[in-house]
């Protein structure tokens, strides 16, 4: 990797202070579980590394009067044990331990996962995040069976945020700091697909800190992730879906859907959350459900699995949710 | 002395040692870090080495300049070894070499090396053969019998296209040394499976003495067939550390390049025609198969070894293509061409046996006839076994689960076969006065559990406990045992470890014979004692025997001649297993889950069941890997592997690898043939019998390895997977 200036403050105030106003300057440095490796492989190559697991204030999980707050720097292997994750929010407690491997649940932070850059392998060895040569981009023509199916161009990459599908459905917002003040942000609006190789897939600013994540209370809401892995052990999904769901008397109120791996964003599944409201949740409402999700799929050379997969994901979720699983 | 000594093993039952199930003697060490691989060393001074590759498939380089490089504080060394005008033939490809004082200095000196290149057309994929243009060479067809006639006169014929790609050895310890050259000497300490032979690859290239080339390794991590020779970074590090005034200099690969250049295992993709008659008779096989090892084409010659094991098979028609593919040279994978070979002949025989709706397992033992006739019984019995262990007739069911939902359940099986008799091997034995006992060979301990071994084998020769026995290996200073490659090790180490041992307690009976007033030939070393056969109290302790030496030792060699292994009876070749497979294939998904590897496999004599369990188990796992997970992705507008790492070249986890049951074929019968490899054969037959199980659930075939959700989902639908 680049030669790097190291900071490691203790206080918000100081670490935004260290921030620069463009990207590729300085990088924030929390579990460090991508951001080494893309320095090691010099995707990024900061001047300077800021270290935020010395502030506090960026830490922990509680309950607040809306809901419950989770610090950017709280680790999965916290979110894992937070009894009321485990027991209000399900959805997310599966997205969290859908990450087999204990070392990356004791280092990886909920903040990272959201702020993490796309596994796309074009990307990742050297083609820059829309994985272009000679202005063309090698998705298409080429390995794209980990790509998107949902929104394709310029970007095919997906987004990689095991919790992001989750915490959208259940409605949360994540703060964004700067040395100018702060702002709330829908997690649904964090996420960009971006056009152009100059600019970023989330809506962060480079002198921004994402320091929280704020989720509303889930009572009574039904709420599940089924996430398709290839493999038991540590693995990408090849697709996630999250769902939840506010029931009005026996049918759906509110129904929120939102799939993973599918697309540059995560991807909110209208169409499947039309086909739900005012429904009971029956097989076959969930069916129609699973198949909606889908709407306006156009999978890549190598991907059409991927559809399946979706509609596969969003089944299942469904009937966790709802019981039937 | 005039007799030849006695090297026979003990039989059976007369073995205290041989037989039983023995921990490792370093599992202890591995398990707690205690024990320093090579790659862990960091001696004093070290520098390290790093490089620069090529990032094109096939390119010239135009020039090179080093200047900044060698300008960069820090920096000892820098060495071209592709100079302008080199071709370059696959991405990875050495460009140059240095050294520096830090590993981060090493490795910005690398990016301030500058190449220009002349890019040149590449070709990397070979699975679609209409696509590789000239780069096909076919090697001629080979025809035993009439096929055309069996085909005619068939009851069923069967067609299918299979396929296995290029996967990598992906040590878990990289390649790679820390090398220190001072003058005319060299410290070398490598991770290799030769530790012997590696010697010369340094002493030839720098110039010195073999014999000033100091070979180390007590451990390694890995090698699979990998690991013979120096290597280009063995060697140009050995240069670097004597450009450097002999400062050690350590290089080991790292992922990316571990995965890209240092290893794999070549690709076979066929078409297949079987013809069978109702009874389940097998009458023909047809194939044209063709494969990639690199730029050297590779892989088969000829369509060897088709139709795996039934090669007796009366009509044959073999067409083999090797396909040049701009990419890195395939190395000896464990079991060199078994596992391409057996996955495609017996998923073509499992298609067969299900259009004729038999079940394999009596499709398999019908033909077993077709087999070489010295392995047909222990075919015979290994497949009752391990149905047993399956409860295959009870759990088989013909093709497709009609079971409800989503979850389908299914079985299949496959078979292999190996030589493995015992290398050239020599070893030195040497008791002291005090009674401690050395035994030493250039050998190397791969994780296989060499090391137990040979202890064990001294151990019971000499009737003492194996606390007793030092075993010296991982240096080549020791007589010399050979390269561990083709599953020769255990032979070879065994029996001149068995023959040194042997000739050295022959000579302390005739120590000792006369102050018992008989001939050395009435002794024998049993439980710690020197004692006469027949009549234990007399005699003395093993110490005591040894006190009479005096000041001197006794040291005495012992060798493995492959040519009269045979009939010495020590060692011998040629092997049969069994490989059954019960998984779980979700059709809504594609995912497939192993239940349960079932593997039987006869090695001879099996010294340590507990250990030859723990390697089949480890095969077990390869073949998880390769059948559901492992491929090496390359992608054809980059020349370049997508998947030099851990996260996409996909590898099995302890979740994903099932139950695996392991049944050592340990008979009288097996036990006469003496000791026999086992590293590859059972490393052979896994994938074939997930595959073949997955077909069985399913209800279709899913014609290429691994069979990822992608592959499965699409075969499902009809298309081609």
């Amino acid at each position: 990797m680049q030669n790097f200036e190291y900071a490691s403050p203790t206080t918000l105030h100081d670490a935004l202070a260290l921030l620069a106003s463009k990207w590729g300057e300085t990088d924030v440095l929390a579990g460090g579980t991508d951001e080494i490796s893309l320095m090691k492989d010099f995707l990024h190559t900061p001047k300077r590394v800021v270290n935020i697991k010395g502030v506090k204030e960026l830490g922990g999980i509680g309950r607040t009067a809306q809901g419950l707050r989770i610090g950017a720097t709280a680790t999965f292997d916290e979110l894992a044990s937070n009894a009321s994750i485990h027991s209000e929010y399900p959805s997310l407690h599966s997205a969290v331990m859908g990450v087999t491997s204990p070392q990356i649940r004791n280092m990886g932070t909920a903040g990272g996962d959201l702020c993490q850059r796309p596994r796309c392998w074009y990307f990742r060895r050297g083609f820059g995040l829309l994985g272009m040569q000679d202005g063309k981009s090698l998705v298409p023509n080429g390995d794209n069976r980990y790509h998107s199916i949902f929104g394709n161009g310029p970007a095919y990459f997906v987004n990689p945020s095991s919790l992001a599908p989750a915490l959208i459905a259940l409605g949360a917002k994540v703060k964004l700091v700067s040395p100018s003040g702060q702002r709330v942000v829908p997690l649904e609006k964090f996420f960009v697909s971006p056009q152009s190789e100059s600019t970023r897939e989330t809506a962060l600013l480079p002198n921004e800190i994402l320091t929280e994540i704020e989720v509303p209370a889930a009572r009574g809401i039904k709420n599940a992730t089924y996430e398709v892995r290839h493999k038991e052990a540590l693995d990408w999904p090849l697709v996630t879906a999250s769902v939840a769901l506010q029931m009005s008397g026996s049918t759906v109120g509110q129904a929120h859907v939102v799939l993973g791996h599918v697309a540059p964003t995560p991807w909110v599944a209208t169409e499947a959350q039309s086909a739900l409201v005012g429904k009971a949740l029956s097989p076959d409402v969930i069916e129609q459900a699973a198949k909606a999700a889908v709407a306006g799929a156009q999978p890549l050379s190598g991907n059409s699995y991927k559809v399946k997969l979706a509609i596969v994901a969003v089944k299942r979720a469904l009937l966790e949710a709802s019981g039937r699983a | 002395m005039a007799n030849t000594p006695d090297y026979h093993w003990p039989p059976m039952d007369k073995r205290r040692v041989m037989g039983k199930r023995i921990s490792r003697l370093d599992g202890i060490a591995k398990s707690t870090g205690a024990a320093k691989y090579n790659s862990d060393l960091k001696p004093d001074g070290m520098l390290y080495g790093a490089l620069l590759s090529s990032p094109y498939a096939h390119a010239k380089v135009k020039s090179v300049d080093t200047s900044a490089a060698e300008k960069l504080p820090g920096v000892t060394a820098v060495r071209v070894v592709a100079p302008a005008g080199t071709e370059l033939q696959w991405a990875g490809a050495e460009i140059a070499y240095l050294a520096a004082r830090t590993e981060e200095i090493a490795n910005d000196a690398v990016r301030l090396i500058k190449v220009d290149y002349e890019v040149l057309p590449h070709l990397v994929n070979e699975e679609d053969l209409s696509k590789v243009g000239n780069r096909a060479r076919p090697s001629g067809e080979q025809v035993t019998g009439d096929t055309e006639k069996a085909f005619q006169e068939a009851d069923a014929i069967v067609e299918g296209n299979y396929g296995i790609p290029v996967i990598t050895h992906c040590c878990l310890e990289p390649h790679g040394q820390t090398i220190a050259i001072n003058g005319d000497k060299a410290e070398y300490w490598p991770s290799t499976q030769n530790v012997y032979g590696i010697a010369g690859d340094i002493g030839r290239a720098l110039s010195i003495p073999v014999a000033n080339v100091h070979v180390h390794m007590d451990y390694m991590g890995g090698g699979f067939g990998s690991k013979f020779p120096a290597d280009a970074w063995g060697i140009q590090s050995a240069q670097l550390s004597k450009e450097s005034g002999g400062k050690p200099v350590k290089l080991f690969l790292d992922r990316a390049t571990e995965l890209t250049i240092a290893g794999n295992r070549p690709s076979v993709f066929s078409k297949v025609k079987v013809a069978g008659k109702k009874d389940g008779t097998l009458t023909a096989w047809q194939s044209e198969t063709w494969s990639t090892g690199g730029v050297g084409g590779g892989g088969l010659t000829a369509g060897q070894l088709f139709p795996y094991v039934f090669l007796g098979v009366p009509n044959r028609r073999l067409n083999h293509t090797a396909v040049s593919t701009n990419t890195a040279a395939s190395r000896a994978w464990r079991a060199p061409n078994h596992p391409q070979v057996c996955y495609i002949t017996c998923s073509a025989l499992e298609d067969l046996a299900a259009k004729l709706n038999m079940d394999p397992l009596d499709f398999f033992v019908k033909n077993i006839g077709y087999a070489p006739e010295a392995r047909r019984e222990i075919y015979k019995y290994q497949f009752q076994k391990a149905a047993e262990l399956m409860d295959w007739k009870k759990n088989w069911h013909p093709r497709g689960d009609s079971a409800q939902g989503p979850v389908k359940r299914g079985l299949g099986l496959a078979l292999s076969t190996w030589g493995g008799a015992g290398h050239a091997s020599t070893c030195k034995t040497t008791i002291h006065p005090d009674a401690s006992v050395e035994v030493e060979l250039a050998t190397q301990d791969l994780g296989t559990g060499t090391r137990t071994m040979v202890a064990m084998i001294a151990a019971e020769t000499f009737g003492l406990p194996l606390s007793a026995i030092k075993v010296k290996l991982g240096d080549n200073s020791y007589p010399n045992s050979g390269g561990s490659g083709g599953s020769t090790t255990i032979g070879g180490v065994t029996s001149s470890t068995r023959k040194a041992a042997v000739n050295a307690l022959q000579k302390l009976f005739e120590t000792v014979a006369a102050s018992l007033s008989v001939t050395p030939d009435d002794l024998e070393a049993v439980d710690g004692r020197i004692s006469v056969k027949g009549n234990p109290e007399k005699g003395m302790s093993f110490q005591m025997a040894c006190q009479k030496l005096g000041v001197n030792s006794i040291s005495e060699m012992g060798a493995n001649v492959p040519q009269q292994a045979p009939q010495e009876g020590l060692n011998t070749g040629g092997v049969a297993g069994v490989q059954m497979a019960d998984v779980s294939v979700d059709i809504e998904t594609g995912i497939v889950r192993m239940n349960r590897l079932v593997a039987v496999q006869d090695c001879g004599l099996v010294v340590n069941p507990k250990t030859a369990e723990s390697q089949v188990f480890g095969a077990c796992i390869m073949s998880v890997c390769g059948a559901l997970m492992e491929e090496r992705i390359m992608d054809q507008q980059i020349g370049r592997v997508l998947n030099p790492d851990m996260e996409f070249y996909k590898l099995a986890g302890i979740g994903d690898i099932g139950e695996i049951l392991v049944h050592m074929d340990i008979r009288e019968e097996n036990d006469k043939r003496g000791v026999i490899g086992l590293g590859e054969p059972c490393a052979i037959g896994g994938i074939a019998a997930i595959g073949n199980a997955v077909a069985n659930a399913i209800g279709v075939r899913v014609q290429r390895v691994p069979l990822t959700p992608m592959r499965v989902l699409s075969a499902l639908e009809g298309r081609t997977a």
